[in-house]
């Protein structure tokens, strides 16, 4: 509880105030979180930095991770609000900026959205944060009715006395309460949480907050952010990574109206690792988006291209198909795989392919920062706020407390946007133009000049004994590690990406297992996307399972069960893994449970009607997988037409993500990872040639449309689970997803796809 | 010179009459709830209303709205409260938002030619416009719901 403190109104406004530049002028656009921020100057007390009451009785409550479509601004608070009894129809949320001295209670993540886990982590220090605002509450009321503390209790934003009925509205208690020091530390009343049954919101279906802004066009987005006298710019980024402008004439350019000025941003030094800096290149600045956007097509650069033309995807993919062939250093090592192969009656192998991907949010990056204020101002839909600081504070030589961000809602992220290279951009720009300047991506720079999905390489080899039974399970990978970033001349995989549904492959009842990475160079920026590795892992794992059924002549269900089997725990520590990453968490609060994942499976299977006889041109198949702790289950119901084409009449996922805050949240998500993975099946796919990119724009980069997309996706939330930790939800839908429809096709046509997008 | 509506006020435009209507109406207008996606015609996040007809505003020049009436987001309902905005939160559509804007235009647009669509002529209709959050199972409901009332 060393977070909790009591903190002085002013302190309060002061550390989520905003700075008073941001003045909405004629040309600005009004921000709905700007506004929240400001209705903070009513009357109130703020019994901690995430609760606070004014006297008219209206609870506002801080969200501190960033809201990109996967609900947090709802769940978050109404982890809070349960606790403090209050009435979510006079809830607020005020979305904190970056700064995790203070909005990062449990410690663990620094405000990063991403990993799944904003919940997970937030979880129970939000509970204490809401309780402990209550006790407040409550203790102020018991003051006012000079009755002691034991004799009141809160309850629908109201606090009663038991003996007499009398109440008061939150708001009545307000004056008290903020003269009543929050006690801390030793001595401090222990927090009374409330028990699970009593319960109001967590657990219960919530509409997001942000429903009436994002239906009417008011959602504030980085996009939207505006300040006066602000400029627009694009930037002309070098074809291939690591290229550099040679020389460019901007004449044409100038003569565009609304251009104001052409400024080369200039590129990294060599020995400078990309990480989240800024790529370099020519940008255009002026009054008007579309004006700068004519002006950079009106730019004559000559570029050195740099290192990496050599990236080619077809001998690069190869490369890595024989590296993955080839094997590497073994980073996990049940029994005795090369002599249980040796013994088998049958081996099967297969290679899987899994190309680079892109995010494409709906929202491409975009970032407004002034950086001729002190402290700077930043407006970013970012899922990582601090990151931003530091690397915004870097581009212009100050320190990360000369920095201030603050978050937009974020028009999709999918992990692009915790990389803050483009604020960086509009920081060096801002400084420049000696103005605040808002850089904008274009969709081709989105798709050209991101952080990709790591290509991949599956090699597999599968013994099975005479009864077919899998007696072993070989698998090497060979794909560029997302380390490359900070160290270029990395060459393998690292835990964090092994650990994403690789080395903890939850084949818990196979005798002989034996996982390794092969070498590979990273060529091109390469960064976490939706899910990260485990989508290649778990559409290899899935599919060669369903494979070895059918060499065993098997049925895949019953044959999937057998190997994931039903043990409380899997430890793979015991099983040569040096470093197992547990998405960041520890095996004690979150172990791999193979009974959880193939509970998930029968539930699956048995809801979308599996073993049914199927017809002519149907295919049910199944698939999976653990990801972020949750453990998710797919069965995908394809009709193949005699033109190939596929039609999915019907979709299952169940989930298991332990206890949870918002079951319709958790259905939203499974809905949109299901058409997110459908993406990552049937369409995604960027290639490179002489090191640029091939694609630009959703006519080469297509994603899944309302006209391919499955329309009925029936959601399972396994609630038998519910003493156990909030697992994620945002990413683990996705991975099971290709598997599955993958199986499917094959069950419906015979085909074996082993490459991702599905050539049908 | 181009002159036209937007939202019910008169406008006219001296500069470079093809400018699209997209940045026209997020730069000059601070009307900023219609969405940049994809600037080639491909996402539909940028979807407004030329005298009720869904365009894509970034590919539409100014000159295009010469003596017509655009309406965006803002325009649709003076309170929000179209039977498209009402279904779209009735279902809880929204991930993200950022596309919804243009959905839910197309899906106004669509409903005014053809009040009664079958789901087929609905994901005709709404094809165009691309969600990465994948929250087209709930379009499809929504617009059937909103069908109902209009």
């Amino acid at each position: 509880m060393a977070h909790i403190t009591h903190l002085k109104r002013r302190e309060f406004l002061k550390s989520t105030g905003v700075s008073a530049v941001l003045v909405l002028g004629a040309h600005v656009v009004p921000n709905p979180i700007i506004a929240a921020v400001r209705a903070q100057t009513a009357a109130t007390v703020q019994p901690n930095l995430f609760v606070g009451i004014d006297a008219d009785g209206t609870v506002t409550l801080t969200c501190s991770r960033s809201e990109m479509g996967q609900g947090v601004r709802t769940g978050i608070p109404m982890i809070l609000a349960d606790e403090l009894e209050a009435d979510w129809t006079r809830v607020k949320i005020w979305q904190a900026p970056g700064d995790e001295t203070k909005y990062d209670p449990a410690g663990k993540d620094g405000q990063n959205t991403d990993g799944s886990r904003s919940t997970r982590h937030s979880f129970e220090v939000m509970r204490e944060l809401g309780a402990s605002a209550r006790q407040l509450l409550e203790k102020a009321a018991a003051q006012k009715w000079d009755v002691d503390p034991s004799e009141v209790y809160a309850k629908d934003h109201r606090i009663y006395h038991t003996n007499t009925g009398d109440s008061f509205d939150f708001g009545e208690v307000v004056d008290v309460a903020a003269k009543i020091p929050v006690p801390s530390g030793e001595g401090a009343p222990k927090l009374k949480l409330k028990h699970p049954s009593e319960w109001k919101y967590i657990g219960k279906d919530m509409p997001v907050v942000d429903n009436f802004d994002m239906s009417t066009g008011k959602a504030g987005y980085g996009a939207d952010a505006s300040l006066p006298g602000m400029k627009i710019a694009v930037v002309a980024r070098p074809p291939v990574f690591r290229g550099k402008v040679k020389s460019f004439n901007a004449k044409e350019a100038l003569k565009v109206p609304g251009v104001e000025k052409v400024f080369e941003i200039p590129a990294l030094a060599d020995d400078m690792p990309a990480q989240f800096r800024a790529l370099g290149g020519v940008a255009v600045i002026g009054s008007n988006s579309w004006s700068v956007m004519e002006g950079r097509k009106k730019l004559k650069i000559k570029w050195d291209d740099g290192p990496f033309t050599k990236h080619d995807s077809q001998t690069y993919d190869e490369s890595l198909r024989e590296s993955a062939r080839q094997g590497g250093s073994v980073i996990r090592n049940r029994g005795d795989v090369p002599g249980a192969l040796a013994k088998a009656d049958k081996v099967v192998e297969a290679e899987y392919f899994v190309p680079y991907f892109i995010h494409t949010p709906m929202e491409p990056p975009v970032a407004l920062v002034d950086a001729n204020v002190r402290p700077v101002q930043v407006w970013a839909p970012t899922q990582a706020p601090n990151e931003t600081r530091q690397y915004v504070a870097e581009a212009l030589g100050l320190e990360k407390t000369d920095v201030e961000c603050h978050v937009t809602l974020l028009g999709g992220a999918f992990g692009r946007k915790s990389k803050p290279d483009f604020a960086c951009e509009a920081a060096i720009l801002s400084k420049e133009m000696g103005a605040p300047v808002r850089v904008q991506w274009t969709r081709e720079d989105d798709v050209r000049n991101g952080y990709y999905h790591a290509a991949s390489a599956q090699h597999l080899k599968g013994g099975l004994d005479a009864s077919g039974k899998l007696v072993a399970w070989h698998h090497c990978v060979a794909s560029p590690s997302l380390l490359g970033l900070w160290n270029p001349a990395q060459k393998t995989l690292i835990p964090l990406e092994a650990g994403m549904g690789l080395v903890d492959v939850p084949y818990n009842n196979v005798p002989n297992i034996q996982v390794e990475t092969g070498k590979t160079d990273v060529m091109i920026r390469v960064g976490w996307y939706r899910s990260v590795n485990n989508i290649q892992h778990a559409f290899a794992i899935n599919s060669f399972a369903n494979e070895l059924a059918a060499a065993a002549g098997r049925d895949p269900l019953e044959f999937m069960l057998e190997l994931i089997g039903d043990a409380d725990e899997m430890d793979v520590r015991k099983e040569g893994v040096k470093e197992f990453w547990n998405y960041g968490d520890s095996v004690e609060d979150w172990p791999i449970m193979p009974k959880r994942l193939s509970n998930a499976l029968r539930i699956v299977a048995k809801k979308a009607g599996y073993g049914k006889p199927m017809a002519k041109g149907h295919g049910l198949g199944l698939a999976c997988h653990r990801a972020f702790h949750s453990y998710v289950a797919t069965a995908v119901h394809v009709v193949v037409r005699d033109d190939g084409s596929l039609h999915i009449p019907q979709v299952n996922v169940a989930i298991d993500c332990g206890r949870y805050v918002n079951p319709e949240g958790i259905r939203k998500q499974m809905e949109g990872a299901t058409i997110y993975g459908h993406t990552v099946a049937r369409h995604g796919k960027i290639t490179t040639s002489k090191g640029a990119v091939d694609q630009s724009n959703f006519h080469d980069y297509p994603v899944t449309r309302m006209s391919d997309a499955p329309l009925d996706v029936r959601v399972h939330v396994v609630d038998d689970y519910t003493h156990l930790r909030p697992c994620g939800v945002g990413e683990p839908g996705v991975p099971p997803y290709a598997p599955a429809l993958s199986n499917a096709v094959y069950n419906a046509t015979g085909k074996r796809h082993r490459a991702l997008p599905l050539a049908t | 010179m181009v002159s036209f509506k937007v939202n019910g006020v008169s406008r006219d435009f001296d500069g470079d009459p093809k400018m699209p209507i997209l940045w026209y109406v997020r730069d000059e207008l601070g009307l900023a709830g219609t969405k940049f996606g994809c600037g080639m015609a491909l996402c539909g996040a940028c979807t407004v209303h030329v005298d009720g007809q869904a365009v894509r505003a970034c590919v539409t020049p100014l000159a295009a709205a010469e003596g017509k009436e655009v309406t965006t987001i803002e325009g649709l309902d003076p309170k929000g409260n179209h039977p498209v905005q009402r279904a779209w939160r009735a279902h809880n559509v929204p991930q993200c938002g950022y596309c919804q804007s243009g959905q839910i235009m197309q899906a106004a647009s669509l409903l005014k030619a053809n009040p009664d669509p079958t789901d087929q002529e609905i994901v005709g209709g709404m094809q165009g416009n691309i969600c990465r959050c994948g929250t087209y199972q709930r379009i499809l409901a929504a617009v059937r719901t909103a069908a109902s009332e209009v």
